[in-house]
């Protein structure tokens, strides 16, 4: 069976597509790049679907914790306390079993359980908990002087926000937020090893390379290309960000622009 | 446990509840949070050796071992950590057979890889094919804490790195122009001033390994994540005196609230340790502490 073949067949088997048994032995290189990558469309829907719903949130629970009310505050403060200091993969197993069993209350809770939308409703959640941190961290550091002069210039409620605040908070997190893409990304290889099942073994890129390692009984060729996969992807993404982050702050002098990179102490 | 345990059928409300959580399963889980304290307890201190060779590494000025160094620090945070666990953990036990099996069978002909099979010759099996269980166990649970210590010896080592650049360029000139070698300038000026500009993020990487933790799971260990499932699985009155249904929801609950504990706990020790290092620091954070007394 020539690689073409290969790609067709298997090319789109994570979401359902193409041969349905997967391959059981004499395992080929092609085989392992063709599966794993297919599992990579997994990790992509998941990570970008969580990072795009949650900025909203994300904004939301910043500007939460930042207000004077404490109906405003306390439940922001709680929200990022409580998905920030357990860990996602407890969370993704609560979460489970918890639909598990509203399930039986409702039927409407059927939907959440399979993945693709209660782990997603997870990741949301977790990742709109960081990046409202990031937020509020940005949200306490805008420089006095730019919200003087917007107050000189008469801006005032959400014009304010949508023109001064809001603009300059995403600029000052931006690297910030990068590296939370970037952890979101690798956080949803836990997907499929949390207790949500993988129906007709569709799985993310780490199933199927898990699935090749326990088959073949050598972890040194299915890791490495999943590896490669995600420096790809961790690239790609700092890239993306890379652009926005120059439109974000190409209105300031050149030396003063910030460069987006890796920093060592903000992580997940 | 307790002595009116003896018929649970006959219980109800807190008593019931009282001999259920102290039946012998449920000291298991109890002892794997234990296990989980072990953990944190090995790796930490063999992480943050990992951490400091890979910065000391990274920084040497001799170009192949920084390359290393460099590619460690690299590598590590640019993939998934679980999919290093899942890695290392295969890994580091094949890798270690095979190294036994060159030294204890030098004069085995056959190829270690047959197929999907990995073959090493009996004697360099690890542990030994008649060993006990708690060997197994020991073994399973020292290749966990190896796995993690590499892992986050690597986020430990980008800290360290970033602290090492952290320390003024001028106290390292100084040094040097009192004569000091590299290495009395490592060891006595670099190492001794790095450790405030480290603790910040050393501390968000205790946070992170807390919630790692849970991961041991993947990893084959009994930890409370197995517990959890076994116990809060639905039990029938056929195979256990205290039938209940499907709880695991609830156990998931008490881990989700054992860590959210814990880490809490450690902030506020940590937030107490930087105060204490940051005070008469010539830092933005000295000085706040300054003004504020």
């Amino acid at each position: 069976m020539s690689c073409w073949e290969t790609i067709a067949d298997y090319g789109l088997r994570s979401i359902g597509i193409g041969e349905r048994l997967l391959p059981r032995e004499d395992f080929t290189l092609c085989q392992q790049v063709t599966l794993i990558g297919s599992g990579m469309i997994w990790n992509i829907y998941f990570g970008f679907m969580a990072l795009f719903s949650g900025f909203f949130l994300a904004t939301t629970v910043a500007m939460g914790k930042a207000a004077q009310n404490p109906w405003l505050r306390k439940p922001s403060e709680w929200f990022i306390f409580v998905f920030r200091g357990s860990p996602l993969f407890i969370q993704f197993f609560f979460a489970y079993f918890l639909f598990l069993s509203l399930k039986s209350v409702s039927g409407f809770f059927d939907v959440f359980t399979s993945a693709w939308l209660g782990a997603l409703v997870v990741l949301f959640l977790n990742t709109a908990a960081y990046s409202g941190e990031i937020f509020y961290g940005a949200l306490l550091s805008i420089p006095k002087g730019d919200m003087e002069a917007a107050d000189a210039y008469g801006f005032s409620g959400w014009a304010r926000f949508r023109k001064i605040t809001w603009p300059t908070m995403l600029r000052l997190a931006w690297p910030a937020y990068t590296n939370e893409a970037i952890f979101l990304f690798h956080a949803t290889t836990l997907v499929y090893f949390s207790g949500f099942p993988a129906w007709k073994q569709k799985g993310d890129a780490l199933y199927y390379a898990n699935y090749f390692a326990d088959k073949t009984f050598n972890p040194f060729v299915p890791y490495p290309i999943l590896a490669g996969y995600f420096i790809l992807l961790t690239l790609i993404i700092i890239g993306g960000f890379g652009l926005i982050n120059r439109r974000l702050n190409r209105h300031l002098p050149q030396n003063t622009r910030s460069k987006i990179r890796l920093r060592p102490t903000l992580m997940r | 446990m307790f002595s009116y345990c003896t018929d649970p059928a006959t219980l109800d409300g807190l008593t019931w509840l009282s001999c259920y959580l102290t039946t012998g399963k449920h000291l298991s889980i109890y002892w794997s949070v234990g296990t989980v304290l072990l953990l944190l307890a090995i790796t930490a201190p063999v992480a943050l050796m990992f951490g400091f060779g890979g910065a000391a590494a990274a920084r040497s000025r001799f170009a192949p071992l920084s390359w290393l160094g460099k590619a460690y620090i690299a590598v590590v945070r640019g993939v998934p950590d679980i999919a290093f666990f899942l890695f290392f953990v295969i890994a580091l036990d094949q890798g270690f057979e095979w190294l036994r099996h060159q030294v204890k069978c030098p004069d085995w002909d056959q190829p270690i890889r047959q197929g999907n099979d990995f073959v090493v010759c009996a004697e360099a099996k690890l542990p030994l094919g008649n060993a006990a269980q708690w060997v197994h166990e020991t073994y399973g649970f020292m290749l966990a804490v190896l796995t993690f210590s590499i892992v986050f010896g690597a986020f430990a080592a980008n800290v360290l790195f970033g602290a090492m650049r952290a320390v003024p360029r001028a106290q390292l000139e100084t040094a040097e122009a009192y004569g000091m070698t590299p290495r009395q300038t490592f060891w006595r000026i670099l190492v001794p001033q790095m450790w405030v500009f480290a603790l910040p993020g050393l501390s968000n990487l205790w946070m992170v390994l807390i919630k790692a933790t849970p991961l041991l799971f993947l990893l084959g260990v009994e930890d409370i994540v197995y517990w959890a499932r076994e116990l809060g699985g639905a039990k029938t009155a056929r195979f256990t005196d205290y039938p209940h249904p499907d709880w695991r929801m609830w156990y998931f609950f008490a881990l989700l609230v054992f860590y959210l504990a814990f880490t809490r706990v450690s902030e506020i020790v940590l937030d107490r340790i930087m105060k204490r290092l940051t005070h008469g620091q010539a830092t933005t954070g000295g000085e706040a502490q300054r003004k504020a007394a």
